[in-house]
């Protein structure tokens, strides 16, 4: 062999090496065209919108549009003093074609949302400015009602200069920027979104929780019976799983109700008189119970397909080294089994934190979520703004926790049936 | 599960208490789905257990819930069934080849960013629904395809395609690319190499990935509600519309039926499954 490192050829003259790139190219080409048909589907009608959600959320450009000139006059106004007389102008002539496009009302409501009482003052100018005589205008508007002459009233006006705004966001937890700026919460009695959050977040915990606690044993159960006996008890999980929502809220709504076989039974047993039977439906309890046994099967089956993978000799050597059945389950078993713990518990979770039917329908007025408010302003108050910006927050909620599970057990582990 | 003969008495109790948890929780899962079929044999107006239905009466019981369901006037179950049905149909269908196509790309061991791609393909199964309802319904509203039957279809593909993906990668990861690489070397085009080598071997995976697609469509209410208008209404708008006004016997009719269409689907999925594993373990 010479020193010089001859280059392998192929057939072609090409050197391999060039060769084996172009032919690795070609297969990434390859692989990302099959990709590609869906990736692009799923970018143009799913990740698209929801950032469309995200622009919806904060925009503000209503006022913003309808008082161009306004806002052009006053770019120079500081906001200490009544701004001079062209922003006057210029408002008198965004106002007058408002009022004749019969668009006025839009913007005494949005105005009137920054500062109280002007709705009556932005009414009374659409009367009194069809006789306005031109020049002078600041005189003018400042005599059709008292409040013009009030500073409050402009920076009000000039604090919707920006064509975005995050008021949305502050608004669902509750709170509101004031007119000096500063976020601060609404009043005690207002405060109903946090309420919701908190009521949330409780629902799927303990929904969890409930399914966590019931599903470990039966797992348990199924995965170490034999075969004949265990395929037998899995259609009790999979006839659920794969049987519509709607029918399994509609039997819980059957057996809550206060003549429903439950409270029967309680009268049976003597638990409870039975003209004194208790209200299970239209509240949390019914929640928990429908929402319990309806994810139930989506923490049974990752659990199952972890523990089936548990050699049964592993307990017994530990019992064999000394470790009585408790210590051996707590120290051998149950580590083992984590992953399997960890994957039900987000599964569940997850979707317990974005429950929308059966809440709606077996909640009633104590045992709504999130997501029935955000259906509500998307179908009821056409605030759809506020509904994406909620929607989001919801999303946000999520994504961490789906992200902090994927630091701790990886998101690998999830597997389907 | 016997213990054997020299277990201790308190680990014996224990163990019937355990076994009694399970029996509970098994009895939790399956029995509301009981009481829906003799409620729907019903010949009273009533969602309760009449006293001739306890007596075991034969006049307790009728099929006139089931007329209704099926002649009622203004009769809605109809049309929607048939809506279901279609916008089932070519949701899964979409699905299916989407879903295939994106799964066979990505367990090639070529394919760049592939964490990034499938963190994208299966986020509508992570995001919740609501917030998916809201998101498709503002496209489908920008693009004019608000109540109509193709809206709710593409809808529903978005959807379904998770599964199919899922399903049909966890096929392939048991795959032996050589069997490809020999049909090649004998001469087989990459399309015939396909139609006869790998579709025979990943389908019970699209099979199972398609009845999960079906099973999401034609189950799915919250998107539906955003997008339907008055003539695409399905089984289970129609469904929640009659669970909120008022609770008919009717959709205790409709409701067996669902179950029974379950339990069909059930089957299908495990003896799927089973094939798939059977298959499984030859290639081994």
């Amino acid at each position: 062999m010479s020193s010089e490192t001859e280059k392998i050829l192929t057939t072609d003259g090409i050197p391999l090496e060039e060769s084996l790139k172009q032919a690795e190219k070609k297969n990434k080409i390859k692989a990302f065209l099959l990709v590609a048909p869906l990736l692009l589907f799923l970018i143009i009608t799913y990740m698209i919108p929801i950032g469309d959600m995200f622009s919806r959320s904060i925009d503000d450009k209503m006022v913003t549009n309808m008082l161009p000139k306004t806002y052009k006059a006053m770019e120079n106004w500081d906001g200490k003093e009544l701004p001079p007389e062209e922003v006057f102008e210029a408002f008198y002539l965004d106002y007058k074609i408002l009022v004749k496009n019969k668009t006025a009302g839009k913007l005494q409501t949005q105005l009137n949302y920054e500062k109280n009482g002007f709705k009556s003052v932005l009414k009374k100018l659409a009367r009194k400015q069809k006789k306005f005589e031109e020049g002078n205008y600041k005189e003018q508007i400042m005599k059709v009602h008292k409040r013009w002459r009030n500073v409050e009233y402009w920076r009000a006006i000039k604090r919707r200069a920006p064509s975005y705004t995050y008021s949305k966001y502050l608004k669902g937890v509750d709170m509101y920027s004031n007119e000096d700026g500063k976020i601060v919460q609404v009043s005690e009695d207002r405060r109903i979104h946090r309420i919701l959050w908190i009521r949330t977040v409780e629902v799927a915990f303990f929904v969890t929780l409930f399914c966590f606690l019931m599903a470990y044993p039966i797992a348990h159960l199924l995965a170490t019976l034999p075969m004949k006996y265990s395929n037998l008890l899995m259609i009790c999980v999979l006839l659920p799983f794969w049987t519509s929502l709607l029918v399994r809220t509609a039997s819980w709504m059957i057996l809550l109700q206060q003549q429903g076989i439950v409270n029967d039974f309680f009268v049976w047993t003597g638990l409870v008189a039975d003209d004194n039977r208790p209200e299970m439906m239209y509240n949390k309890t019914g929640t928990y119970v429908a929402m319990t046994q309806i994810l139930l099967p989506f923490m049974v089956l990752p659990l199952y397909s972890v523990m089936k993978t548990i050699s049964p000799s592993l307990m017994r050597a530990g019992k064999s080294l000394g470790a009585t059945p408790a210590v051996a389950f707590f120290k051998v078993y149950f580590p083992l089994t984590i992953p399997g713990i960890g994957a039900g518990c987000l599964l569940v979770f997850i979707l317990a934190i974005g429950y929308y039917i059966t809440p709606a329908l077996v909640g009633g007025a104590s045992g709504t979520l999130i997501s029935n408010q955000i259906a509500y302003h998307m179908k009821s108050t056409l605030d759809w703004s506020f509904a994406s910006a909620m929607g989001l927050m919801l999303l946000t909620g999520v994504l961490a926790i789906y992200w902090i599970y994927n630091k701790l057990v990886g998101v690998d582990n999830i597997k389907l049936g | 599960m016997a213990l054997p003969k020299y277990t201790e008495p308190h680990y014996r109790i224990w163990h019937y208490f355990y076994l009694l948890i399970c029996g509970c929780v098994f009895f939790f899962l399956i029995a509301p789905l009981f009481v829906i079929f003799p409620l729907s044999f019903n010949a009273e107006e009533f969602l309760v257990f009449s006293d001739g239905m306890k007596r075991l009466d034969p006049d307790a019981f009728s099929l006139r819930w089931y007329k209704d369901m099926i002649y009622g006037t203004k009769n809605p179950w109809g049309l929607a069934a048939r809506n279901s049905f279609i916008i089932a149909i070519f949701a899964t269908l979409g699905s299916i080849i989407l879903g295939t196509l994106a799964a066979l790309g990505l367990s090639s061991r070529h394919m760049p960013y592939k964490g990034l791609i499938m963190a994208i393909l299966i986020s509508p199964m992570i995001v919740p629904l609501i917030i998916s309802g809201v998101a498709i319904f503002f496209f489908m509203a920008k693009v004019g395809l608000a109540a109509t039957h193709l809206g709710i279809i593409l809808a529903h593909i978005i959807l379904g395609t998770p599964f199919v993906v899922i399903t049909v990668t966890a096929t392939l990861s048991g795959f032996d690319h050589s069997i490809t690489r020999a049909a090649s070397s004998l001469g087989s085009s990459p399309y015939n190499t396909f139609m006869k080598i790998t579709l025979p071997l990943i389908l019970p995976g699209v099979i199972s990935g398609g009845l999960f697609a079906f099973v999401t469509s034609f189950d799915e209410v919250v998107v539906v509600l955003f997008l339907a208008g008055l003539d695409n209404t399905t089984i289970p708008i129609q469904m929640w519309t009659g669970l909120r006004e008022q609770l008919s016997p009717t959709i205790l009719a409709v409701a067996t039926c669902l179950i029974i269409l379950s339990v069909l689907i059930l089957l299908t999925a495990e003896l799927l499954r089973r094939r798939s594993e059977r298959l499984r373990g030859i290639n081994r």
